[in-house]
């Protein structure tokens, strides 16, 4: 965690999940995980965010929202796609109004799979967030946004690895 | 008249974790109309009975909602199980009982948490989630899960818990009453918070019948309705208890209601520890698939809840359809926000406790 230098703001938006993920991210920020000791709060203003969590998956009215909130947030930024729903659909993949994961509207740098994702596994997956935004802020990571647009998000994990696998960053191996 | 103008709320709000989208119509600083647009969490999961199997259908449908969870899996169970017509053990209605009612508690406190957070009450709503933690701590215990249990199943529960287990349960509740006396009687007595609460957003009886409210919004009203005085599951062995009303209709009575209920649901899970019977826990079904319809009704931590089935003798029902009480709440919703202030709108909306994934599935 030495590069946790800064007070993290995280905004949240719940795409189409059941509110299992949803609570669960509020009880990082309560007594029992309070994340909010390291300074990280939970703003509602996208202009003020630098970590993205988006639970939940996508659907035709809720494609816009998503991407008015990512676009106002401001550089250098990092999505975390929350839960098994945000993943790839989840359990909802069949159903008629699901697209499918959030990564089928915006570039996402970590996943966080789980149903609902725990909320060690959150903390998890916004710390190794954390990692990528200081590779961005850094220049390291232009490349890979760049390409998100065109082919499938390929991310490496920067920072400390561990053999954890609640929280992948990879894709493949969600 | 004063101009007009239409202020969007959500559907990313600070207040609510979950989208739901309302013009606000304005006069200066009053609210003349709210017009509310649902649907940014509709996924059709009704559908989806076509591809699973009724005995693999109860995984998607305790996804309706992360928070009563439990309730919409045993509500879709007891629909199946009347099709089936099969009796569920006394020791698993027991324990669906006391999981429900757990659900009930960790439900009410989350709500009083989100609303200390309306009003601006940070260290409240702390204190509230932080006691929401030991509920949870049993259900991790207990099922495995925090949010989602998968512990229902058609014909029993997947699940025992143990004589000391339940014993040890009746403990650590008989510590969450005390403390949440404490966090209580802030909500009931502190200035601040009734001058945020007391008149505001008053629904009458005769409106909320009209508009048909369900739960803790029109107990608050004083429509005395509970489906759990039906007496399905172990309700019926347990003392009979009244509805918790409230007569004012206001947000302050809204929360008077999930008080009592919190503190009610308590003793219904410490009593129903006392008489829980010793036996099976599920029945076993072979060979038989579900044929004709069946509704099912249940008292959730929001209101009453409608589960119908319709079975056609194959491995797949033909139809289910859930009502939740968050659609029928929200007329009552919209007639309490005409005239009121800007400022109250997120308080108002957070006293019907809106649960917009369970609206929209």
């Amino acid at each position: 965690m030495a590069y946790v230098t800064k007070s993290p703001w995280v905004i949240h938006y719940d795409g189409s999940s059941c509110n299992g993920c949803d609570i669960e991210v509020l009880a990082c920020l309560t007594p029992m995980y309070d994340v909010e000791r390291f300074g990280i709060i939970n703003t509602g203003n996208p202009k003020h965010a630098d970590v993205f969590l988006v639970t939940g998956s996508v659907n035709e009215q809720n494609i816009p929202v998503i991407k008015q909130i990512y676009e106002q947030m401001p550089e250098p930024k990092v999505v975390v796609a929350v839960g098994i729903c945000a993943t790839s659909g989840g359990v909802f993949k069949d159903c008629y109004n699901t697209m499918g994961g959030i990564d089928t509207v915006i570039p996402v740098d970590v996943y966080v799979p789980g149903c609902a994702a725990r909320p060690e596994a959150i903390i998890d997956g916004v710390v190794k967030g954390l990692g990528v935004l200081g590779e961005k802020k850094a220049g390291n990571y232009k490349a890979a946004v760049v390409q998100a647009d065109e082919e499938e998000v390929e991310v490496q994990s920067f920072g400390e690895t561990t053999d954890d696998t609640a929280v992948a960053t990879d894709k493949e191996e969600v | 008249m004063a101009k007009r103008t239409i202020i969007p709320f959500g559907p990313q709000h600070p207040v609510l974790p979950e989208p739901v989208h309302l013009d606000l119509v304005m006069e200066d600083e009053t609210v003349v109309e709210a017009i509310p647009s649902i649907g940014y969490i509709h996924r059709g999961l009704e559908k989806l009975v076509e591809k699973n199997e009724w005995p693999e259908m109860v995984y998607v449908i305790e996804r309706i909602c992360g928070i009563c969870s439990f309730g919409h899996g045993w509500g879709y169970c007891k629909s199946v199980e009347g099709n089936l017509g099969i009796e569920v053990p006394k020791r698993a209605e027991y324990l669906r009982t006391i999981w429900h009612e757990l659900s009930r508690c960790h439900s009410h406190l989350l709500w009083l948490g989100l609303l200390a957070d309306a009003f601006g009450f940070e260290s409240l709503f702390m204190h509230c989630w932080r006691i929401r933690e030991t509920i949870l701590d049993i259900f991790e215990d207990t099922t495995g899960g925090r949010v989602i249990f998968s512990v229902c199943k058609v014909g029993g529960v997947r699940k025992d818990i143990s004589n000391e287990k339940l014993a040890e349960i009746a403990k650590i509740l008989e510590g969450i009453k005390k403390e949440t006396a404490e966090i209580c009687d802030v909500f009931i007595e502190d200035g601040s918070v009734k001058s945020r609460l007391v008149g505001i957003g008053t629904l009458s009886y005769d409106e909320a019948v009209e508009l048909g409210a369900v739960g803790p919004m029109g107990r608050a009203s004083g429509v005395a309705q509970d489906i759990r005085t039906d007496g399905h599951g172990a309700y019926s062995e347990l003392e009979s208890f009244a509805p918790v009303v409230e007569t004012a209709g206001d947000s302050y009575a809204r929360c008077l209601v999930r008080i009592g209920e919190l503190k009610q649901s308590m003793e219904i899970i410490i009593e129903a520890i006392e008489k829980i019977p010793d036996g099976e826990l599920e029945v076993v079904i072979k060979g038989k698939n579900p044929e004709g319809n069946f509704v099912a009704r249940l008292e959730q931590p929001r209101g009453e809840a409608y589960y119908y089935s319709k079975g056609n003798g194959s491995k797949f029902l033909e139809r289910i359809r859930v009502r939740t009480p968050t659609n029928a709440n929200i007329p009552a919703l919209v007639k309490t926000l005409q005239g009121c202030d800007l400022a109250d709108v997120p308080i108002l909306i957070l006293t019907i406790d809106p649960c917009i994934s369970c609206t929209e599935r």
